[in-house]
């Protein structure tokens, strides 16, 4: 019998390295928004309105409150009240979310930029995996294991360059053959879904179908080669980000993959308080119909949104950067505690 | 029968997909941003052992498939198929040479293999990874021959042909990896 303390030892030990490098990251990332201007803020973890997102869920915190699933209701509170740069590094909580790249308790940074273009806060990006990777000593080629590989990714990954940038129906395109609407019918996406081959459960809504053709077509393909960004959304999947300015059924919204991994997430965040209410009535309905949990609507950020300029806000998953620029295969290499572990 | 769904999901789960009986090899939790939570799971088809990739999302029914496996003992060879025997129940199944195929060549009489059923329909023979089997049948070395990599063919009681090396003699016992048919070791002398 092994006596206690022994394994946690040897995990502590072979973890090291990375706890060093993850301790850099952090460093080096502050520095970054830092020397960008930013204001480092921080809001409440425990909240009256955690979201409303139909897949996140919640993990209650007592008094009515649950745990953030994001600080995105609070900064853009923030931004609203006249801060117009600012980034936190907080801790964000979704029940059943445990994987090789998910832990319930995990590291998000956020920023926002007022006044800031979709441009910039990718270029934001290209500048925070660069001086992530020279901190953990592997800028410009991250090595990629292979569970993240995909079918067609390398060994590693070439991190130097302006990253690619595609569109979500170019990718649909390409990969499925699908011409994407944006708020297609059902019944028409399940017909080219398994027209392109992938197969669709009886009960899956319309953005389900959109994600198993993301899945078994597209993702596996993403940010081989290069990190890439992936622009322009169905409006249906982006019910905090405002409608393109010449195409009402795409949103302002790009997700940035590379290396196997969903790294980050980004709106030109929609201001108009009235559309908010509504998109937020639906959502509440898609919860509802789902047998999920409905969270009050959040009318200190309705009230927000009226004051707030133009917007551009990202969330980027802070362990999932440690990931990329070590190497990891599992998330639970760059915690010393993760969820099994605590 | 119940189903599963995928919160059952476990490696050796045996399920239906497309009508044909498939076991989990691996499996994984993903999840993008803004969607719902997908098992990726790599499955087995255990009629052809063809591995697919199949991302199910969460609580999609699975259907359990029919399928259990039983150590039987081979008997004999009646015309073109082969007589097991249940060691338990000492049933007796015969199987066709098409369902054994190439494996049979490694299939000497009384050794016991793990048979497949298939809604009660035997589907499929796995054989120990190795077996050890007399040499019957070879000719004899050349005396002083010691080039490596140079075989010569060895007759096993199931009537197949094995390469192996030119100090190898009649009556010798070999270990055979019956994956790949191929000569490991000496591990008996005539």
């Amino acid at each position: 019998m092994v006596p206690p303390g022994v394994d946690e030892q040897e995990r502590l030990a072979a973890r090291t390295p990375t706890l060093i490098a993850r301790a850099a990251i952090l460093r080096a990332v502050r520095g970054y928004f830092e020397a960008q201007g930013f204001l480092e803020v921080e809001t409440p973890a425990r909240v009256m309105s955690p979201g409303q997102e139909v897949h996140l869920e919640a993990i209650p915190a007592g008094d009515g409150r649950h745990l953030i699933t994001s600080p995105e209701y609070h900064m853009k509170r923030l931004v609203a009240g006249g801060f117009p740069r600012i980034v936190q590094f907080c801790r964000c909580f979704r029940a059943e979310e445990d994987g090789p790249f998910h832990q319930p308790e995990f590291t998000m940074v956020e920023w926002y930029r007022a006044g800031g273009t979709m441009d910039e806060l990718m270029r934001d990006c290209e500048a925070i995996v660069e001086v992530a990777a020279r901190a953990a000593g592997t800028w410009p080629m991250a090595p990629v294991p292979i569970n993240r590989r995909g079918q067609y990714s390398a060994e590693v990954l070439a991190l130097d360059g302006a990253f690619e940038r595609t569109t979500v129906r170019e990718l649909f395109r390409r990969h499925a053959g699908i011409e994407l609407v944006g708020d297609g019918s059902e019944a028409d996406m399940r017909g080219l879904a398994q027209r392109a081959g992938c197969q669709v459960g009886p009960e899956a809504a319309w953005d389900d179908v959109f994600y198993q053709v993301f899945l078994d077509r597209i993702e596996p393909r993403l940010g081989c080669a290069r990190p890439t960004f992936v622009l322009d959304w169905p409006a249906p999947l982006g019910a905090l980000a405002r409608r393109k300015a010449d195409d009402a059924l795409t949103v302002e919204r790009f997700e940035l993959y590379a290396g196997g991994l969903e790294l980050a997430n980004a709106f030109g965040e929609l201001t108009d308080p009235v559309e908010q209410r509504a998109r937020f009535i639906e959502e509440a309905e898609h919860r509802r119909e789902r047998g999920r949990a409905v969270y009050p609507i959040d009318e200190k950020l309705l009230e927000a949104l009226g004051h707030m300029p133009p917007t551009c806000g990202i969330a980027l998953g802070f362990d999932r950067l440690v990931m990329l620029v070590v190497g990891a295969s599992s998330i639970r290499e760059v915690l010393a505690f993760a969820n099994d572990e605590a | 029968m119940p189903s599963y769904d995928t919160s059952d999901i476990r490696k050796g789960l045996k399920v239906m997909l497309d009508g044909n009986p498939f076991t989990v090899v691996e499996f994984q939790f993903i999840k993008p941003g803004k969607g719902a939570a997908f098992t990726r799971t790599k499955l087995k088809n255990l009629l052809t052992g063809g591995v697919i990739e199949r991302n199910l999302r969460s609580g999609e029914k699975l259907e359990p498939a029919n399928v259990e496996t039983k150590q039987m003992q081979y008997l004999y060879k009646e015309g073109d198929s082969f007589v097991f025997m249940d060691t338990s129940t000492y049933d007796q199944v015969q199987i066709p040479h098409e369902t054994i195929g190439d494996d049979s060549n490694f299939m000497p009489e009384q050794i016991v293999v793990e048979v497949l059923f298939f809604n009660d329909r035997a589907v499929g023979v796995t054989l120990p990874n190795f077996i050890e089997q007399k040499v019957l049948a070879t000719e004899p070395g050349f005396r002083g021959d010691t080039a490596t990599g140079v075989t010569k063919p060895a007759q096993i009681s199931t009537g197949a042909s094995i390469n192996v090396p030119l100090f190898i003699n009649e009556g010798d016992t070999i270990k055979i990896d019956t994956r790949s048919g191929e000569y490991l070791e000496r591990v008996g002398r005539a």
